[in-house]
């Protein structure tokens, strides 16, 4: 009642976000049908003040879905989706499939629901089934397929929305039986069947997805679902103790066709990973393993790799010494992840929000796009109050429940999954490698060799036009003058007796770079003149300039060059570049203004190229 | 005032939308609008959750006001106060 009534003083007071995060707090504390009507009666009032969701959804059922309609709004205003539900008559669902002008249509849902009963669908394979013989109950099997062919067929041709069609729940006890699985063609794998000719469905239309309702009973135990007395009495088969679980359920399909989802799953260590402090307990102390309790936190690992197999990135966030951390992770025998799995590490003792952002920003993520999984509740409360768009995971006290608390959690859920989906954690594990193999390197030179670089400079063709252009007019940091040229200008300039437009491509032992630099130089009286040096961002820091230099340098001199000079035109993004000519020799020949020009005398001086990087020059026929 | 009616009229509170002091033993539908058949279900479902039982059909149709819910759910707890003895 305390929270209730700060609710309703935060309303009061005009305190939207604040109104709005108690709210959260209050379902999450008591969700149920009364915070529900608690929640909803105040969310009118928020409504105008929020940046929410807007979604439209149709129920079409053959039961009684009225106390689930309350619950299903609560808990997605709470995760900022605003539902508008419209619900199909008992038993009208065929008619409002199939009519173009029936209620369905008029509502334009985003997503309909269909909802149907076994027993209404196919009396003959449910109460009925003992009083009809085996071609009876193909039929059956027939026909419900047919049937919900011609519903999808008829829902594509009026509606573009969504379709989510609950599949068929056997019997709690089949009607033979323990006879019924004796035979191949029982009751309950007449269902099955059934069932898996509604994945089919699925799989071959586009937008219709099913709801695994047989699956969904069987979980909470069939028996205990169902409310025998509410079904013959109001028509509502799911027992109060589950009205909540058939909500998470639809919330599960909510989130990803809403786009609530999280990218990455931000995870604490210390008793969330591994059981124990690694700072107090040292590696051998820390629980990790088959036995209890060390199993409860591998099946939590077990958990987060499924997330990571489909698509979600891994990160963590862990006040710690960084060292005593990283030798856990990378050879406690126990540990299912590894540090390539994590995309991020934060491992510091830097406050939890913080580490977040730097997170987000790292993956290149929004923070919206984050989830954050933490033992420590006031860590949890601490995020929640400082960053409201990370969706943080509720974890229960016992560590055994960790890992189903992950799995429970609708904003990981995926409605389907592309090439890049499966692709992305491969491309984050080798930038990670790469991170920790320049941490273990004990000075830069160590990680420069390790990199194995091999950069390969080449005159413009044909092929590479497009991209150097774009590089002209996409890169800011390292960029000498920042002269942005269209691609036909490329190639005039390329065409103008005396210049050179050159590209820079890299490989290095992780991956092709691809085309990363660009250089244009103009030829006249015994000077060689930078128009422009540019690196792309992605490969600043490795020394490469040097290396596209020393060939520059290289090339004059080979034509009998007297100087090669430059300008340094700063800007506000290319202080990177600021002291590259200081660098590599060159002298302050004049400045203007801010710029600055630059010239080495080729008689007394040269560039060397990196020993660690191994240049390919263009070959002396190309020019 | 029982911790139990306590609970029931918090119960009430929310699901009719009327503050929990205007709600007294002998509320009832006809004095309390929003106290309709949708809402009865729901108050009846509120309960069952948050007591864990079930109430028969019979006993539903007893609930007329809210001071009859809350003794009925004291007898209903206290058999299974006996049974766990």
């Amino acid at each position: 009642m305390e929270l209730r009534k700060q609710i309703d003083h935060l309303l009061a007071q005009g305190d939207s976000q604040a109104a709005f995060r108690a709210l959260a707090e209050l379902w999450r504390c008591e969700s149920g049908p009364a915070a529900a009507g608690f929640v909803n009666s105040r969310f009118q009032t928020l409504r105008p003040h929020l940046a929410l969701t807007p979604y439209r959804l149709a129920i079409l059922r053959s039961f009684t879905v009225e106390p689930l309609v309350p619950l299903l709004r609560a808990a997605a205003f709470t995760s900022g989706i605003d539902l508008s539900i419209h619900l199909g008559d008992f038993n009208a669902y065929a008619q409002e499939i199939l009519e173009e002008a029936s209620p369905l249509y008029q509502f334009a849902p985003d997503l309909v629901i269909l909802a149907v009963q076994t027993s209404d669908l196919a009396p003959e394979l449910c109460h009925d089934y003992t009083a009809h013989g085996p071609p009876d109950h193909q039929a059956a099997i027939q026909r419900v397929d047919a049937n919900f062919r011609d519903w999808v067929r008829a829902f594509r041709g009026r509606s573009s929305a969504h379709l989510l069609l609950h599949n068929l729940e056997s019997n709690p006890v089949p009607s033979h039986g323990v006879l019924d699985c004796q035979s191949v063609m029982g009751q309950s794998a007449a269902i099955h069947q059934i069932n898996q000719q509604l994945s089919r469905l699925a799989a071959e239309s586009k937008g219709v997805y099913i709801l695994d309702y047989d699956a969904l009973i069987a979980r909470h135990g069939r028996l205990h679902w169902r409310d025998q007395r509410k079904w013959l009495t109001v028509r509502l088969p799911i027992a109060a103790a589950h009205l909540l679980d058939m909500t998470q359920e639809w919330l599960r399909f909510l989130h990803p066709l809403t786009g609530k989802i999280a990218k990455a799953l931000v995870v604490d260590l210390d008793n969330t990973l591994w059981g124990g402090v690694i700072g107090e307990d040292g590696l051998a102390g820390i629980q990790l393993g088959l036995d209890y309790p060390g199993a409860a936190y591998q099946a939590l690992q077990r958990a987060m790799l499924d997330l990571a197999r489909r698509g979600i990135l891994l990160a963590v966030c862990s006040k710690n010494n960084s060292e005593d951390a990283m030798e856990a992770l990378s050879s406690h025998p126990g540990m299912l992840l590894r540090p390539p799995d994590f995309a991020a590490l934060r491992i510091n003792w830097t406050d939890k929000a913080e580490n977040l952002r730097q997170i987000a920003v790292e993956l290149n993520i929004g923070v919206d796009s984050l989830a954050f999984l933490d033992d420590n509740p006031v860590e949890r409360q601490q995020v929640r109050e400082q960053l409201p768009g990370v969706t943080v995971i509720e974890l229960p006290p016992d560590p055994a429940c960790y890992a189903q608390a992950l799995r429970d959690c609708p904003v990981f859920e995926r409605l389907s999954l592309s090439e890049e989906d499966l692709k992305r954690r491969q491309f984050y594990a080798i930038r990670q490698q790469q991170a920790l193999f320049e941490r273990s390197c004990s000075t830069s030179e160590d990680f420069y060799r390790s990199l194995l670089q091999e950069a390969e400079v080449a005159l413009l063709r044909p092929a590479t036009l497009a991209r150097v252009a774009q590089l002209t007019q996409k890169t800011n940091q390292f960029n000498l003058t920042t002269r942005r040229y269209s691609e036909q200008q490329i190639a005039d300039l390329a065409a103008r007796p005396g210049w050179q437009v050159l590209s820079l491509r890299v490989k290095d032992r992780y991956v092709d770079n691809g085309l990363v630099g660009v250089a244009i130089t103009e030829a006249t009286d015994g000077v060689c003149r930078i128009d422009t040096l540019l690196l792309s961002c992605r490969v600043i820091g490795r020394t490469l300039e040097t290396a596209f230099l020393a060939c520059l340098v290289e090339k004059a001199s080979g034509r009998g060059f007297r100087q090669v000079e430059g300008w340094f035109l700063p800007t506000k993004k290319n202080a990177p570049a600021r002291d590259f000519y200081s660098r590599h020799g060159f002298q302050l020949v004049s400045q203007d203004g801010e710029a600055s020009r630059w010239v080495i005398d080729l008689a007394s001086h040269s560039v060397a190229c990196p020993a660690w990087i191994r240049l390919i020059a263009p070959r002396g026929d190309e020019e | 005032m029982s911790a139990i009616f306590e609970q029931v009229r918090g119960i009430a509170a929310d699901l009719l939308g009327v503050p929990p002091d205007r709600i007294t033993s002998q509320s009832s539908p006809e004095d309390l609008e929003s106290w309709d058949s949708v809402q009865h279900l729901n108050i009846t479902l509120a309960l069952e959750q948050q007591f864990q039982l079930q109430f028969d059909p019979e006993e539903i149709d007893q609930m007329r006001t809210i001071g009859q819910i809350a003794t009925l759910l004291e007898q209903k707890l206290a058999r299974h106060q006996v049974w766990k003895q």
